[in-house]
């Protein structure tokens, strides 16, 4: 029963609330079915499957909380479970950050982020999709090591206020690293979609393979400041981390780069260039998400962003300018503006380029298939360090020169897009920032990124 | 939210090593997480009906993991409770071969026709994925130990204390260091106990009991007009004990002879708070290092991270094989070097030991989560590489006749596999203090405390940051750095050090949330050492203007 529709979400949902006799109650509902399916060395090596539904209620007396949580369904253990988290509630402490329970909320339309082909993946198709993706690497001298998840689920709210919101989802994750046999090339690639039918393991494992082909016997290059093509997904991992600072109360308490010298945040001020657009738009055809949030961003009964408020289209950097913060309602209220959730996903205004085009050119510099194990070193001026990974090139004179050995990088985010040349097309990958969910993010072209030495790695 | 949604919500899903604390399972009542479970006795009867159906549809070999599993948590921010979940989360693994082929199934239904069914679903998964295997499993052999039980040996269990002392006890700790000088303070206490009873066709049946607890918090300053900020975290580790490591004991204090007080088998957390503001302040106005080559004197709570990065992950065999090629990565410390028995890792005085029998160890078990009883090995012997971390089907591929019992699931719900065990650096012979290694360091820096991280999925190039630095000019502190961060090679690292301090300085590193495999489990280990001092390391300076 992990997919539940709406009706019988709701079904169930009201008589949870019906059993309340608290001052109010929250009710979450949620459920996911799921598959996965590991390979190395060119051979399958675990495959499981997975699912879960539970509910878990939060009731309130005052400013005073308590949760529980089950998942059986009859109405004697919804019953038990609401006055479990009732005697909690009057034993906990008041929490004085709590700011009610929401009101009904009015959402847009449903997006198209459930997709039917994705939710009746079977052992056989990741099966499959493996094989595809090991058979063409075997041939090539090349051994494949991917990872392959999909999953199905849903998830409602609904409070003693009449407030109740449903969303359900699929996804599906794909990422595959090539290694030449002879231990000196190795390539990646990664797809990630919510509709499977998008998704083919054999074509995309190509491309890793031809990257661990060509990587082979990569030439050491003096590290320093390069031109940079950063692909979708190593623009991504960056990028993404911009938006940890993205939360307003920690920017209001000066602990934040977006916290302004001499107090205030840096809203409506410049601090990437003006060509840099991001927002958040739950509809995007090719990052959908749901139409409201779920708990967290602050604690979900205190400062929360709150389960069940909507989530809408909105600018988070335009023209360069930060354009939104995220306020959880008990922050909002101590502001005085409008409380903004976390949003769900984002979407990078990109160009037309594609990576070839982009290398064209480019007289000189590096290209980046991916980071890896970026860390922050230094939290006032958002200065990561990590490693190139997995096909890392020499750009001369709009071609691809020759493999270089990988670097580690010392750069921030915020250096980096101010440092911008060109952005490219965007693609749809995997996380991205706060929010979960995916992200639509272009390669891009950028100038004077700080490699700072050079590992042996492969 | 699952692990993964978590990881992301960090922006740090790719590289996602060292895991933020997921709470697993379903939210209880404090209250709940002391109540029982099903006797021995009705998880063995369970245990066979697994074993037996396994049998039936024909696997070679199973093995069923019962396990309740209870997280804690309990945040704090300056004057405010900001959370405390307590999570429980129940069910059963089963692991099969069929077709000489892994196959696994996990269920919460405990009931024999729910481990049943997730036993049939786990020998048809191996049976389907069996046609596309190509290395058929081959387990090195271990005894049937019979019905056996470990427990870890506290003194106080953290789940039967009520909430209401912990909350005091960390808000405590945050007023003291706000009365010190601190604008924030975020602390939290994590607390985990495992019960797993496992159970295979070899002829054990083991009963686990297992605890964890961290205490932790980050002390932020803030000077408005010039828009800086600094922050200091606790100097605990976490530790594989019970709440008596939150009973500040006077001779587990280490105080240095610059006066910073250092832990070792129990915390004292209002005393560090008080310090962590103390030296953010200092932060604030500490000199900008000068980037070039230093001897580095590494305290333990700061080289544990690095021994873990660049020792620990290299020598897991799975890692070394490919296993972890697309996500952890794979590793320099390759099998020929291994069978050359002359690769040098570190300088002749490097004597690295794995051991999952360490007292107070968050690694320490009885058995490992396939049935092998837990050891004490040699992983580097005066500066060689002699040996890795295996698991039972590993062993062959390395001619080990025996598994070294590494084997680790975070839940029930996942499939075990190959994780780091305690992996320490063993203290120096000769008698030798840290007052004697400061005043024998001519230009050094002084590092404590775990800060920022980063290694090579090959585990060659690694940059390390701290908590606090101290400049080390000619044999004595001279003041307090900032903007430090080292960056080195694990074999050119491991072969500058040139003194250990001895047993009397030696101390546990934790890592409680130790990131590997697809999907991503979370493990903990510790890593012991003394304060240990690394020649001629290149220094950079990590300041920018945005």
């Amino acid at each position: 029963m992990a997919i539940l529709s709406k009706d019988d979400a709701k079904k169930i949902l009201e008589k949870v609330v019906g059993f309340s006799k608290a001052d109010g109650i929250e009710a979450n509902l949620s459920g996911t079915d799921g598959g996965n399916i590991r390979y190395a060395r060119n051979s399958v090596s675990t495959a499981g499957e997975n699912s879960d539904v539970s509910l878990s209620v939060q009731t309130f007396f005052g400013k005073k909380s308590g949760g529980a949580s089950i998942n059986e369904f009859d109405d004697a253990s919804l019953e038990k479970v609401v006055r479990r988290a009732e005697e909690l509630a009057q034993l906990a402490p008041e929490n004085p950050e709590f700011m009610g329970l929401l009101d009904p909320q009015t959402y847009g339309a449903e997006p198209k982020t459930f997709i039917d082909s994705t939710a009746k993946i079977t052992p056989d198709y990741r099966a499959q999709a493996a094989a595809n993706s090991i058979e063409p690497a075997s041939k090539k001298d090349v051994t494949a090591a991917g990872f392959l998840e999909d999953s199905r689920g849903f998830s409602s709210v609904m409070n003693s206020k009449g407030m109740f919101a449903y969303n359900q989802s699929t996804s599906v994750d794909f990422t595959v690293t090539m290694r030449t046999n002879d231990g000196t090339g190795s390539g990646w690639v990664a797809r990630n979609f919510n509709d499977v039918s998008k998704l083919n393991t054999a074509e995309a494992s190509q491309i890793a393979i031809e990257k661990a082909l060509q990587s082979r016997n990569a030439k050491a290059i003096e590290p320093g400041k390069y031109t940079v093509i950063l692909e979708p997904n190593a623009a991504s991992d960056l990028i993404g981390l911009m938006f940890q600072g993205f939360n307003a109360r920690t920017a209001d308490e000066g602990r934040s780069y977006m916290s302004k010298k001499g107090g205030g945040t840096k809203l409506g001020e410049k601090i990437v260039d003006e060509r840099v657009h991001i927002y958040t738009d739950p509809w995007n055809e090719e990052v959908p998400i749901g139409n409201w949030a779920g708990g967290g961003g602050g604690g979900r009964f205190g400062g929360g962003g709150g389960g069940g408020q909507p989530r809408k289209k909105m600018d988070l950097i335009k023209d360069g300018v930060v354009s939104n913060l995220i306020y959880d309602r008990y922050w909002a209220s101590q502001k005085n503006v409008e409380s903004v959730p976390n949003p769900g996903n984002r979407i990078m205004v990109g160009g037309t380029a594609s990576i070839e085009d982009m290398i064209k050119d480019t007289k000189k510099g590096v290209l980046v298939t991916r980071f890896w194990y970026i860390r922050a070193v230094d939290p006032q001026t958002l200065l990561y360090t990590g490693l190139t990974r997995d096909g890392t090139f020499y750009i001369e004179n709009g071609k691809i020169k020759h493999p270089v050995k990988n670097f580690r990088f010392n750069e921030s985010p915020l250096i980096m897009l101010n440092n911008l040349e060109t952005l490219g097309k965007p693609m749809r990958v995997d996380g991205g920032g706060f929010g979960g969910g995916a992200s639509l993010i272009p390669t891009m072209k950028i100038r004077d990124f700080t490699f700072s030495s050079l590992s042996d790695a492969v | 939210m699952k692990r993964r949604d978590f990881v992301q919500l960090t922006g740090l899903g790719i590289g996602g090593l060292m895991l933020p604390f997921p709470m697993m399972g379903n939210p209880v009542s404090a209250e709940a997480l002391l109540e029982g479970s099903l006797t021995t006795a009705q998880k063995k009867v369970l245990a066979d009906a697994a074993l037996n159906t396994a049998k039936s549809l024909g696997a070679t070999y199973t093995d069923v993991r019962i396990g309740r599993y209870l997280n804690q948590s309990v945040s704090t921010r300056e004057k405010k409770v900001q959370g405390i979940q307590s999570s429980e989360s129940f069910g059963v693994g089963i692991r099969v071969i069929a077709n000489g082929t892994w196959g696994f199934a996990s269920t919460n239904q405990v009931t024999t026709e729910g481990i049943n069914k997730a036993t049939t679903q786990a020998v048809a998964i191996a049976k389907a994925n069996s046609k596309f295997q190509k290395e058929p499993v081959k387990l090195a052999a271990v005894p049937g130990y019979g019905e056996v039980v470990w427990n870890t040996p506290i003194q106080k269990n953290a789940f039967e204390i009520p909430v209401s002392e912990k909350v005091d006890l960390l808000l405590n700790a945050n007023s003291e260091a706000m009365k010190n000088g601190a604008n924030f303070v975020n602390s939290n206490l994590f607390q985990i106990n495992e019960q797993k009873y496992f159970a295979s066709t070899d002829g054990s049946y083991i009963d686990q009991d297992i605890h964890r607890i961290w205490p932790t918090f980050t002390v932020s300053v803030i000077d408005r007009t010039s828009g800086q900020f600094k922050s200091r975290d606790a100097l605990s580790a976490p530790m594989g004990m019970g709440y008596e490591y939150m009973i500040p004991k006077s001779e587990d204090k280490l105080v240095t002879p610059f006066g910073m007080t250092l832990y070792r088998n129990s915390y004292d957390i209002v005393e560090d708070a008080i310090a962590a503001a103390k030296q953010a302040k200092e932060k604030l106005k500490a000199k900008s290092v000068e980037p070039g080559k230093y001897d580095l004197v590494l305290e333990p709570n700061h080289l544990g991270l690095t021994i873990h990065e660049s020792v620990g992950h290299p020598l897991e065999l799975d890692r070394i094989l490919g296993y972890e090629a697309n996500y952890a990565g794979t590793s320099f410390a390759t099998l020929d070097k291994l069978k050359s028995g002359t690769f040098n890792y570190g300088s002749k005085m490097v004597n690295i030991i794995a051991d999952k029998t360490q007292p107070n160890s968050l690694g320490a078990v009885g058995y490992d989560d396939e049935g092998v009883k837990s050891t004490r090995w040699d992983l580097i012997k005066e500066g060689i590489f002699v040996n890795v971390q295996a698991i039972r089907d590993q062993a062959h591929m390395v001619g080990a006749k025996e598994s070294n019992g590494c084997c680790y699931s975070q839940s029930w719900s996942d499939v075990q596999f190959q994780r780091m065990p305690n992996v320490s650096l063993a203290p120096g012979k000769e008698p030798y203090s840290l007052t004697e290694m400061i005043k024998d360091v001519e230009k050094g820096i002084y590092i404590a405390g775990r800060g920022s991280y980063s290694i090579d999925q090959q585990r060659y190039n690694f940059q390390f940051g701290g908590q606090v630095f101290y400049e080390i000019k000619n044999g004595e502190i001279a003041g307090m750095l900032d903007d430090v961060a080292y960056q080195s090679n694990t074999q050119e690292f491991w072969n500058s050090c040139v003194k250990i301090c001895d047993e009397k300085d030696y101390r546990l590193f934790g890592s409680f949330f130790d990131g590997k495999g697809q999907p991503s489990q979370s493990s903990a280990v510790s890593h012991g050492s003394s304060t240990t001092r690394f020649n001629g390391v290149n220094v950079i300076n990590t300041a920018r203007t945005i």
